[in-house]
């Protein structure tokens, strides 16, 4: 059973119809009787993600609230994206790395991965997310362990955010240091997923589903899930995305899921979402996912802008990027030219960088990051975590790995619950 | 999307529906000729016997002979020390004629009677693989439970408290921990002295209990075992329905004076 | 010939098969089950055994448990 198989099942339950029929239904007595509860079964997430929660973001921020100091302390993670090429042979309709975008295309070379390597660690972040486009003939698994043996050096905590892999490409990652790996699903709606992805292996719907369990198999400690909320209706695929992160950690107790909450934004001349995401409902989605799962981290990045962030901090938020460019090369770039070169802020100038992926919304440098943190009252951590032996946790993992089977024994997901059978 | 009803509520397991969550045990009698009432007063279908060599100068009645003949019957492998001695012990049990359930209880700690995780898996995942229906009785460990769901064990049996003890759910907190990690039946067994334990572990979310000292040594062990009847089904009905709201205490500023909300209206 | 039964050393007639044996100590056949030299003997074999000098036997019933 795979999260393929969770998601055929759920799929009809959360149909247009159903689903609607749910969320009408939902009263906020039943949100209150939800946020008694010590342990919360997916239809009471769906609860939690309804209209009449977001009558009662209050109280949920308060439970949520509650459930990160509980599990994670008054600390803020920080980590920053290095963009190592944007080579691309996707068609993502959303995507500024489009493969039909004539922008340039550029892929860093050893001394350059070292020079945003150096320029990074010089602001005193620690944790390290590496980023391709999808060729592999261009920027492919060796090519990212490659680079991540360059950068070791510099940083003791890094993860990649690319194309799917395979299970013997995600283990050639976890042996060149790599812990962790993000995966958005974008959006788990089988039938919209092809119209957004035209072309490109990416097309793959299935393929991509199951990365995560691939990474989880292969010894990734850390697995990040999202969708790009926007593109289907919000709730459903929140209501995906944190079923997912549930069925991971429970068929792979030794991975820490996390959730990100990626949104588009509208703005003129690009792809227009389907399903407008208003901050009222990111918070919402945020403090579901908090509430569901009170052991998983939950990322914020950069694309949301620096006001709402912050006062995202004490709703159960643990990373956030700081110091972020989204354009290859984009870091050494900025140390040269100073803030105002940077094409990739909105309203910026279009000074020498790079295409960005996307345009982000809080240009704030690490040291920003971390002041507004401290005044939230919350602790800026730049060093989460190190492996404690030399390649001894890939061990450990791998240990761990062999002792859950892959077999229908473990981790056999019943979505209903209190199930009746047990 | 609707969400289950106390109606049909059945405990499957090795493809047998129950309808009764509480298995009875037949040790500790004063008299076997009780069995039979108290299994009736229990409304069980489920009850536990062990097998041990024939007393040659002392043959005594077999107890099968008390049992009603609907109930499951759930052998044990009492007396087991290592895993090989609990997989013959079983094997002899399903020879018996006694089905292919059993209940795998690994013990070489005879001061405090606790089982022997690697062993009861290993023991588990050797009959699991010969087709019987395996229920190993545990300490309620986290990772001995996920040894035992890959050794292809029916359910998990963790125990309340040392065995015989009557000293109820000490290990509450560890339990809560399998029933919402393991996705078997977590039937609580030894420990449970009272049925208003036996109540408190279904309200929880366990599948069953298994209770024997508790009924066998009660002044009346008829009138006890359905006292626990009554006690497991209020327990499976109250965990069914919801537990009502119950005064939380104010956590971490609940009651803050600025809304950590507040700014969505801005 | 000589047998062990349960741990106890034995005495019986040569060719005597495992259901006689059981008759003479009085045991229902139906309520034990036998091991002989480690091998369960299946409950329908029994008046076909015939036990050989030196065997093994254990012979087991159900008891109360919990």
């Amino acid at each position: 059973m795979s999260m393929y198989d969770v998601v055929r099942e759920w799929a009809p339950r959360v149909a247009d119809a159903p689903l609607r029929a749910f969320m009408e239904a939902a009263t906020p007595d039943d949100v209150a009787r939800v946020l008694r509860k010590e342990r919360l079964s997916p239809h009471d997430l769906l609860t939690l993600l309804s209209p009449a929660a977001a009558t009662r973001l209050e109280d949920m921020a308060l439970r949520a609230r509650e459930l990160t100091v509980r599990h994670f302390g008054r600390t803020i993670q920080l980590f920053t994206p290095l963009y190592l090429s944007n080579h691309c042979t996707n068609q993502c309709r959303y995507c500024g790395f489009n493969a039909r975008n004539h922008i340039p295309r550029q892929r860093l070379t050893d001394e350059e991965i070292v020079a945003e390597g150096r320029a990074i660690a010089a602001t005193g972040l620690r944790h390290l997310l590496l980023l391709t486009g999808d060729a592999r003939h261009v920027s492919g698994p060796q090519y990212i362990a490659h680079a991540a043996r360059l950068l070791a050096p510099l940083f003791p905590s890094l993860s990649v955010e690319v194309y799917s892999l395979t299970d013997e490409e995600y283990a050639l990652l976890v042996d060149a240091g790599i812990d962790g790996m993000t995966m958005f699903q974008e959006t788990y709606n089988a039938a919209l997923y092809p119209e957004l992805h035209p072309a490109g292996p990416k097309r793959d719907y299935h393929f991509r589903l199951d990365a995560p369990e691939r990474a989880a198999r292969a010894g990734m400690r850390s697995v990040g899930l999202g969708a790009l909320l926007g593109l289907d209706d919000w709730r459903r695929d929140a209501f995906f995305t944190a079923l997912h992160g549930y069925w991971l950690q429970r068929r792979y107790p030794y991975v820490d899921a996390s959730f990100s909450v990626p949104r588009l934004r509208p703005h003129a001349g690009a792809f227009q979402p389907a399903h407008t995401v208003s901050d009222h409902d990111l918070v919402q989605v945020i403090l579901a996912y908090r509430i569901f799962m009170p052991s998983a981290g939950i990322t914020v990045s950069s694309r949301e802008r620096a006001g709402l962030r912050d006062n995202l901090i004490p709703l159960g938020v643990t990373r956030m990027s700081a110091g972020v460019s989204t354009a290859v090369g984009g870091h050494a770039v900025r140390e040269q030219n100073g803030h105002a070169a940077r094409k990739d802020v909105e309203g910026q100038g279009d000074g020498g960088g790079a295409t960005p992926q996307f345009e982000i919304s809080d240009p704030r440098s690490a040291d920003e990051m971390a002041a507004a943190i401290a005044a939230r009252g919350y602790q800026p951590v730049y060093k989460d975590w190190e492996s404690v032996l030399d390649g001894g946790y890939g061990c450990g993992i791998a240990c761990a790995a062999r002792r859950t089977p892959s077999s229908e024994l473990a981790g056999n997901f019943t979505p209903a619950a209190p199930s009746a059978t047990a | 999307m609707t969400h289950d009803t106390h109606d049909n509520d059945t405990l499957v397991i090795g493809g047998t529906a129950l309808t009764s969550r509480l298995f009875i045990g037949t040790g500790k009698y004063g008299t076997d000729s009780l069995i039979p009432d108290v299994a009736g007063a229990s409304g069980s279908q489920v009850i536990t016997v062990a097998l041990r060599r024939v007393d040659l100068a002392n043959p005594r009645s077999n107890v099968l002979a008390h049992i009603p003949s609907h109930m499951r019957l759930l052998p044990n492998t009492s007396g087991a020390r290592t895993a090989e001695e609990a997989v013959r012990i079983a094997r002899l049990a399903q020879a018996a004629g006694c089905g292919n359930w059993i209940k795998i209880e690994v013990i070489s700690d005879s001061r405090f009677l606790l089982p022997d995780g690697y062993a009861t898996a290993r023991a588990t995942e050797t009959l699991a693989k010969e087709g019987f229906v395996v229920l190993p009785y545990m300490n309620p460990d986290l990772y001995v439970a996920r040894d035992l769901v890959n050794a292809g064990a029916a359910a998990v049996m963790p125990l309340g408290a040392p065995i015989g003890t009557n000293r109820g759910l000490r290990t509450a907190e560890m339990i809560g921990v399998l029933i919402e990690e393991i996705d078997l039946p977590v039937i609580v067994d030894a420990g449970i002295g009272k049925p208003s334990q036996a109540c408190e572990a279904m309200e929880m979310g366990a599948a069953a209990c298994l209770v024997n000292t508790a009924i066998a040594t009660a002044g009346n062990p008829v009138a006890m075992a359905r006292a626990f009847g009554e006690a497991v089904r209020a327990g499976r009905a109250a965990y069914l329905s919801g537990a009502g709201p119950v005064a939380a205490a104010t956590a971490d500023g609940a009651n803050a004076s600025s809304p950590l909300t507040g700014f969505l209206g801005e | 010939m000589t047998i062990r039964v349960n741990g106890q050393q034995m005495e019986c007639e040569t060719g005597t098969t495992l259901l006689q044996l059981l008759e003479r100590m009085a045991l229902r056949p139906e309520a034990v089950v036998v091991e002989r030299n480690r091998a369960i003997v299946k409950s329908g074999e029994y008046g076909a055994t015939r036990l050989d000098q030196g065997d093994e036997l254990e012979l087991l019933h159900f008891v109360g448990g919990g």
